[in-house]
């Protein structure tokens, strides 16, 4: 396979340049820090690379979105933040924002224009399908995940808090894979336990962690378990019907959000199924099924 | 039409019932308003819309089928037995019998679909209590679900049963009174006229009895509606019309903090003049976020006299399904029984009477100096344990938004108190120093770029 290496256009490469690309990819902290994570940001960029989207990234330029410190009530430290992302924003003229973290997406697209900075913002899902739907993503020449079973947890602030729920399973339908819903999703879906600050503390006391909840309802869908699933409480009466059959090995997890990579992850350690069931994220699985990893 | 005394005594009744109502609930409104300030006005039509879908098409109950069934047809009974209500009112004034007759073929129609639907309420009502007191299910029960808010939601039921029960007396007496003259069409009355004794006097009382208890308990159970859950009924319209069309996600801005943060990066950046008192003198300042009941805004307060406790916002709970001690039911109730607390009760059957552990438990985290909602109803462990998932807010079939007064007391804690969980505080300095809540060198960030390669498809294709 012939390859070829990426250099990551800088945003202020392109200003010298006078030059403003389509799209910014705005990382985000764990696409940018977090080991796992960063695979991610590599997978979304191969994909970039590959349909030849004009994009840029603020690289050292970009800062925390703020939404952590929004979410815990730090108000003040929140709009520090989004006043100095939009005055770098506002001043290379960026129009549209595309992110691989629904906390960020949701932070730039709704509380930013409060602030001053109002730019077009879409969550990697919905610029996955829209690459998809235009015919320029196919799946094909890479790793067939076809016949193998993939369950999507819902990330919070991209469903409930965005109303975004189709795009991302639009996204898994191209994979002609086994997709399975888990009871509790969509609308109803649970939360991996990370949302509202709760990534950077430790829980308050009490039965279990929201992740284990999660892993072992979405482990339950994997494998059919039919009696694990009867017994989740929260699940609303519109919830899917259950899966029937078994695992048969290889399933996976499939996320759109770093903290629920993390969180679903430590779920999977902690029941010891890392040997039959991976947590990926969208723009991952549609990389390697494209072929692009190299 | 021939007046008498019972007109008096009725027309005396009325007003009382009425007038009792509305002193009550001008005290609600006066409570509601301790609140802050926050425009809610314009995009009437969307409003409007929200309010025929959710609050008048129950569009959120239809999640859980069975009880969205069960309380669609108490729903339906309550409104169209409700203009019957205009009946007696009629009647009683003016001494008329069965005003509506004139009504012809549509009175038959109306009267009928009373009976049946009064019946169906019956057994919809006993389906309703034994899912909460034998079946148990989960929702109902919890900390909150003490001795108060248990024998409100089974008073209802029961005050819904007599309310029927007078229905039929009345209309079964009648019937047997005057057979096949009556107007109307009675389906199930005409089974039960066989029960009652045969006198004309007795059947002229019971008649009376169930036309009295009927009007009578509709008069006592609209007072009874501002101590209780039950009060839904009427907050549910205006709490649905007056909630958020944002996206759930968008968290509410500080104004004056964006005020603060533009004058410290553009020294020339005018900070607006600080509000004024009527009088001219400056406003005492308002504190970040919400300590007490008066610093949410009003449509918080709103919520909280929405709310009938069914906990479908506490049965999705992440925090609450695994066993931490956050409910967002508790919440609502708790700020319901704070306002009532700071601010007079103005309720006639005052469930304060009950005592306060009867209301809420007695945590022995809450603040006995501070007695506020924060702290001394709500405590900081509750706050922290949220996720911010929106959960119990796209679960509640009202539209109540318990998330907003997390976040609100939680902005209190950290803007007022510094009383973040330490290592959140750890995440905050991470931010301000490296621009990420991690510890990571700011200078990292771009590692992951490096050695990054991607198939050529295209080159591959040319080959």
């Amino acid at each position: 396979m012939e390859k070829r290496q990426i250099n990551v256009p800088m945003m202020a490469d392109l200003a010298a340049r006078g030059e403003t690309p389509e799209v910014l990819f705005w990382v985000g902290c764990a696409g940018a820090f977090d080991d796992r994570y960063k695979r991610v940001t590599r997978a979304f960029v191969r994909i970039l690379e590959h349909v030849g989207v004009n994009y840029a990234v603020l690289g050292m330029e970009e800062s925390c979105t703020g939404d952590p410190a929004k979410r815990a009530g730090n108000e003040f430290l929140f709009q520090m933040q989004a006043m100095q992302n939009i005055t770098t924003l506002n001043g290379y003229g960026i129009k549209k924002v595309v992110t691989a973290c629904p906390h960020c997406f949701n932070t730039i697209k709704n509380e930013y224009p409060a602030l001053g900075g109002e730019y077009e913002v879409i969550h990697h899902s919905t610029f996955l399908q829209q690459l998809i739907n235009e015919g320029k993503v196919t799946a094909e020449g890479g790793e067939s995940f076809k016949g193998r079973r993939i369950t999507f947890h819902d990330s919070c602030y991209l469903g409930r808090a965005n109303n975004i729920y189709e795009a991302p399973r639009a996204v898994l339908e191209v994979l002609d894979a086994d997709l399975l819903e888990m009871k509790r999703c969509k609308t109803n879906g649970l939360c991996c336990g990370a949302g509202g600050a709760q990534m950077w503390k430790e829980p308050e006391p009490g039965k279990k962690d929201v992740n284990i909840e999660r892993a072992e309802e979405a482990l339950a869908t994997l494998d059919g378990n039919a009696e694990v699933l009867r017994n989740l409480q929260g699940a609303e009466s519109t919830a899917p019907a259950l899966p029937a059959g078994s695992n048969h090995g290889g399933s996976v997890i499939a996320v759109a959000c770093p903290f629920c990579m993390t969180m679903m992850a430590d779920g999977v350690k902690n029941k010891e199924r890392e040997s039959d069931v991976q947590v990926f994220d969208l723009a991952e699985l549609i990389a390697s099924a494209e072929g692009l990893n190299a | 039409m021939h007046f008498s005394f019972q007109n008096i005594l009725f027309l005396l009744v009325a007003v009382a019932g009425f007038g009792l109502f509305f002193w009550q609930a001008r005290k609600i409104r006066a409570n509601i308003l301790v609140g802050r300030d926050r425009d809610m006005s314009g995009n009437v039509n969307e409003r409007l819309w929200k309010t025929l879908l959710v609050a008048f098409g129950q569009q959120k109950m239809f999640k859980r089928l069975t009880p969205a069934v069960l309380h669609l047809i108490v729903y339906v009974g309550f409104i169209v037995i409700n203009i019957e209500v205009i009946e007696i009112l009629v009647d009683g004034l003016f001494g008329t019998h069965r005003f509506l007759q004139f009504l012809g073929p549509l009175y038959s129609a109306l009267t009928a679909t009373n009976e049946v639907l009064g019946a169906l309420v019956i057994l919809a009502v006993a389906a309703l209590w034994w899912r909460r007191n034998v079946k148990g299910v989960r929702r109902f029960t919890g900390p909150e679900m003490r001795a108060w808010p248990r024998l409100d939601a089974d008073v209802i039921l029961y005050i819904e049963v007599i309310l029927m029960t007078a229905l039929f007396t009345m209309n079964a007496a009648d019937l047997k009174l005057h057979g096949a003259d009556l107007p109307g069409a009675y389906p199930v009355s005409q089974f039960l006229t066989g029960l009652l004794p045969d006198s004309p006097t007795a059947l002229h009382v019971l008649e009376r009895i169930g036309w009295w208890a009927h009007i009578v308990g509709i008069l006592l159970f609209l007072n009874y509606l501002p101590s209780s859950k039950h009060f839904h009924i009427i907050m549910a319209f205006p709490n649905v019309y007056y909630s958020r069309l944002v996206p759930q996600g968008q968290f509410s801005n500080v104004e004056s903090i964006t005020h603060e943060v533009k004058a410290m990066m553009d020294p020339s950046y005018q900070v607006p003049a600080p509000a004024t008192e009527p009088d001219g003198s400056a406003a005492a300042p308002t504190p970040f976020g919400a300590k007490d009941v008066d610093d949410l805004a009003w449509t918080n307060l709103l919520n909280a006299y929405s709310c009938t406790e069914c906990g479908r916002c506490t049965s999705v709970c992440p925090a609450n399904l695994t066993g931490k001690l956050l409910s967002p039911r508790k919440i609502i109730m708790d700020t319901r029984d704070r306002v009532e607390e700071k601010y007079n009760s103005p309720l006639i059957f005052n469930p304060n009477l009950y005592g306060k552990e009867a209301k809420h438990s007695e945590q022995e985290q809450l603040d006995k100096e501070n007695h506020t909602l924060l702290r001394g109803y709500v405590t900081p462990e509750e706050l922290w344990a949220c996720t911010t998932c929106n959960a119990c807010v796209e679960a509640c079939p009202v539209n109540i938004n318990p998330l907003e007064s997390i976040v609100e007391m939680r902005r209190f804690l950290v803007l007022e108190e510094s009383a973040a969980p330490n290592s959140l505080n750890v995440m905050f300095s991470n931010i301000e120093n490296n621009g990420a809540p991690w510890a990571f060198s700011p200078s990292d960030r771009f590692n992951w770029a490096d050695d990054l390669f991607v198939t050529d498809k295209a080159a591959v294709a040319q080959r």
